[in-house]
C-alpha cells in the first residue's frame, strides 16, 4: 500500500469526526487532531477503532498516547503493517 | 408570586404517527400503531405484538449528524430527539448560538431504561474480553440521562438539564417538574418529555409477568382494549412525546401560540401500603393525587369536563374509574368525558405520559375528543359507575375547558396534571 493511499484512507476516517466548521481541506500531515482539527477527544477512541478496522491492525495503549497528529497516526500504521 | 405557565410547543414520535400532523390525524381517525412483530415471535414471546414508531434513515438524518448516527442504537434517544427537536421548532424557538447556551431554557426529559440495544452490544464485547472496542458512545447512549444530554447539546440549553424516571408516570411527572421550575421563577421555558426504548429486551419482563395479551397475535389492532370487558392486558409500546412549557410573560412577549395553560397538579405515592404494592396502586393514594391536583389547580371537581386516563387495558381499569369517580365525587352522566389513547398505541411505558399529554392537548386545538377504540363492550364494573356515553367510541366534536390527565406507575407512584383552555 503506498503512502498516498494510506493517507487518503486515514483522511476519510478523520473526516467523519470533524466539527461542522472545520473542512476536510484543513487536514494536513502536521494537523494535531485535538488542538488544530478541533476533534472531540472522546472521538479519538473511535478514530483508533476505525483505523484498526481499515488497516486490519491493532493499536496498543502506548500507540494511542503517541497519536497526536495525522503524521503520528501514519507512522504508527506503517509500523504495525510492517510488523504483520 | 407564582407565575402562570403555558404550553407553546409540542412534538411526538408515536407508534401511530411521527410529527403532530400525522399523529393528530391518526388519533382523530382511530389509526392504530400496534403491529405484529416477527422478532418477538422468533424469540418465543407469548405476546408477539407491539407498538413502535416507524423510523427510517432519511428521517434520522434530519435530526442527527452523520457522526451522531454512527453506532447509534439507543432507540429511546432517537425518539426523544425527534420529539424534543420538533417541539422546540413548533414553539418557534431557535437553537443557541455556538458560543453561549440559552441560560433561561432547560430540559427535563425522562426515560425508563435507555439504550438497551447499545448495552446489549457492549455486553457481548465485554464478555468477549474486548472492552477496548466499545467506542466512545457506550456511556452516553446507556446513561439514563442520555436523552436529555443529546437534546441539551442539540438545542444549547443552559438551565437545568436532567432526566426523571418514575416508571409509567415519568412523562406526566416531568410536565409537573417543568411547570414547577417555571412557576417558581427558576426558568423561562422547559422542554419536558419522556421516551421509552423499543424491543424485546425492554418488553420481555412484562411478557414474563403474563400481563400482556397473548391471543391477539393474528389481529394486533384489536389487542389493546382499555375499559373493555374483554381487556386482556396491555400492549407494549415505545416512542417519545415532548412539550415546551413557558412562562406566560415569555410566551406573550414572543407572540407564541399557546396550546393550553397548566393550572397545576400533584404527584404522590401509595407507599406500597394498604392495597398498594410494587405493581398495584394504593387507591387512597390515587384519589388523594387527583384531589390534590384539583386543589392545587384552584378549581372545583365540577370544573373538569375531560379526563385522559392511564387505563392500560388490564383488569385494573375498573378500579381506576372507581378512583376517579370517588376523588371527583362524580358519577353516572355527571362524570366527565373520559378516554384512553392506549387502544391505538398501546402502553408506551416511560413515554406513555408525555405522548398522551401531547394527544390530550391536541384535543384543545382540534376541538375534538379522540374516540376510544376496542371497548364497545365496556366492562360492567365501569358502567356500574359511569354512563356509557361518557366513553365516546368515536372521535366527537368537543371543546375541552379543563382536562385532567393522570398516569400511574410501578412503585405505586401517581401523577395528575390539570390543563385549561387558554384565556388571557
Amino acid at each position: 500500500m503506498n503512502e498516498e493511499i494510506k493517507y487518503n484512507k486515514l483522511k476519510a476516517i478523520i473526516k467523519v469526526y470533524l466539527p461542522d466548521d472545520v473542512s476536510v481541506d484543513a487536514i494536513t500531515l502536521h494537523s494535531n487532531f485535538i488542538s488544530e482539527l478541533n476533534i472531540n477527544s472522546a472521538n479519538l477512541v473511535d478514530i483508533v477503532l476505525d483505523v484498526e478496522d481499515e488497516f486490519d491492525i491493532m493499536l496498543e495503549n502506548d500507540d494511542m498516547d503517541k497519536m497526536q497528529t495525522v503524521q503520528d497516526a501514519l507512522t504508527i500504521i506503517d509500523a504495525k503493517l510492517e510488523a504483520k | 408570586m407564582r407565575r402562570r405557565v403555558v404550553i407553546t410547543g409540542m412534538g411526538v414520535c408515536a407508534p401511530n404517527g411521527i410529527g403532530l400532523t400525522d399523529f393528530a390525524e391518526a388519533m382523530a381517525l382511530g389509526k392504530s400503531g400496534i403491529r405484529f412483530q416477527p422478532e418477538l415471535k422468533e424469540l418465543g414471546f407469548g405476546c408477539q405484538i407491539a407498538a413502535k414508531p416507524e423510523l427510517n434513515d432519511e428521517l434520522l438524518t434530519q435530526y442527527f449528524t452523520p457522526l451522531q448516527l454512527r453506532g447509534l442504537s439507543a432507540t429511546g434517544i432517537m425518539y426523544g430527539v425527534i420529539a424534543g427537536t420538533d417541539a422546540w421548532k413548533d414553539a418557534g424557538l431557535t437553537i443557541a448560538e455556538k458560543e453561549q447556551p440559552n441560560w433561561d431554557s432547560g430540559i427535563i426529559f425522562g426515560s425508563g431504561t435507555l439504550g438497551v440495544d447499545k448495552f446489549r452490544e457492549a455486553i457481548y464485547q465485554i464478555d468477549d474480553k474486548n472492552v477496548r472496542r466499545l467506542g466512545s458512545t457506550s456511556v452516553i447512549q446507556t446513561m439514563a440521562s442520555g436523552v436529555s444530554a443529546y437534546l441539551g447539546g442539540i438545542l444549547g440549553c443552559g438551565n437545568q438539564v436532567t432526566t426523571n424516571s418514575s416508571a409509567c408516570t415519568t412523562g406526566t411527572e416531568g410536565v409537573l417538574m417543568g411547570y414547577e421550575r417555571i412557576a417558581s421563577g427558576q426558568a423561562e421555558r422547559m422542554l419536558v418529555g419522556s421516551c421509552s426504548d423499543s424491543g424485546p429486551y425492554v418488553w420481555a419482563g412484562f411478557d414474563a409477568m403474563r400481563i400482556l395479551p397473548r391471543n391477539y397475535n393474528e389481529n394486533p389492532e384489536e389487542a389493546s382494549r382499555p375499559m373493555s370487558a374483554s381487556a386482556a392486558g396491555f400492549v407494549p409500546g415505545s416512542g417519545a412525546g415532548a412539550l415546551v412549557l413557558e412562562s406566560l410573560e415569555s410566551a406573550q412577549a414572543r407572540g407564541a401560540k399557546i396550546y393550553a395553560e397548566i393550572l397545576g397538579g400533584s404527584v404522590n405515592s401509595g407507599g406500597q401500603r394498604g392495597d398498594g404494592t410494587m405493581t398495584a396502586p394504593n387507591s387512597e393514594a390515587v384519589q388523594r393525587c387527583i384531589s390534590q391536583a384539583v386543589a392545587h389547580a384552584g378549581i372545583q371537581n365540577n370544573d373538569i369536563d375531560t379526563i385522559n386516563g392511564h387505563l392500560t387495558a388490564t383488569s385494573k381499569d375498573g378500579l381506576e374509574i372507581a378512583n376517579w369517580s370517588a376523588a371527583l365525587n362524580r358519577s353516572g352522566s355527571d362524570f366527565p368525558y373520559i378516554n384512553s389513547f392506549k387502544g391505538l398505541f398501546g402502553h408506551c411505558l416511560s413515554a406513555a405520559g408525555s405522548i398522551e399529554c401531547v394527544a390530550a392537548l391536541l384535543q384543545f386545538k382540534k376541538s375534538q375528543l379522540f374516540g376510544n377504540v376496542n371497548c364497545t363492550d365496556i366492562h360492567p364494573e365501569i358502567t356500574e359507575i359511569i354512563s356509557p356515553d361518557r366513553i365516546p367510541q368515536k372521535t366527537i366534536l368537543h371543546q375541552p375547558t379543563i382536562l385532567a390527565k393522570a398516569s400511574f406507575g410501578f412503585g405505586d407512584v401517581n401523577a395528575c396534571v390539570i390543563f385549561k383552555r387558554f384565556n388571557d
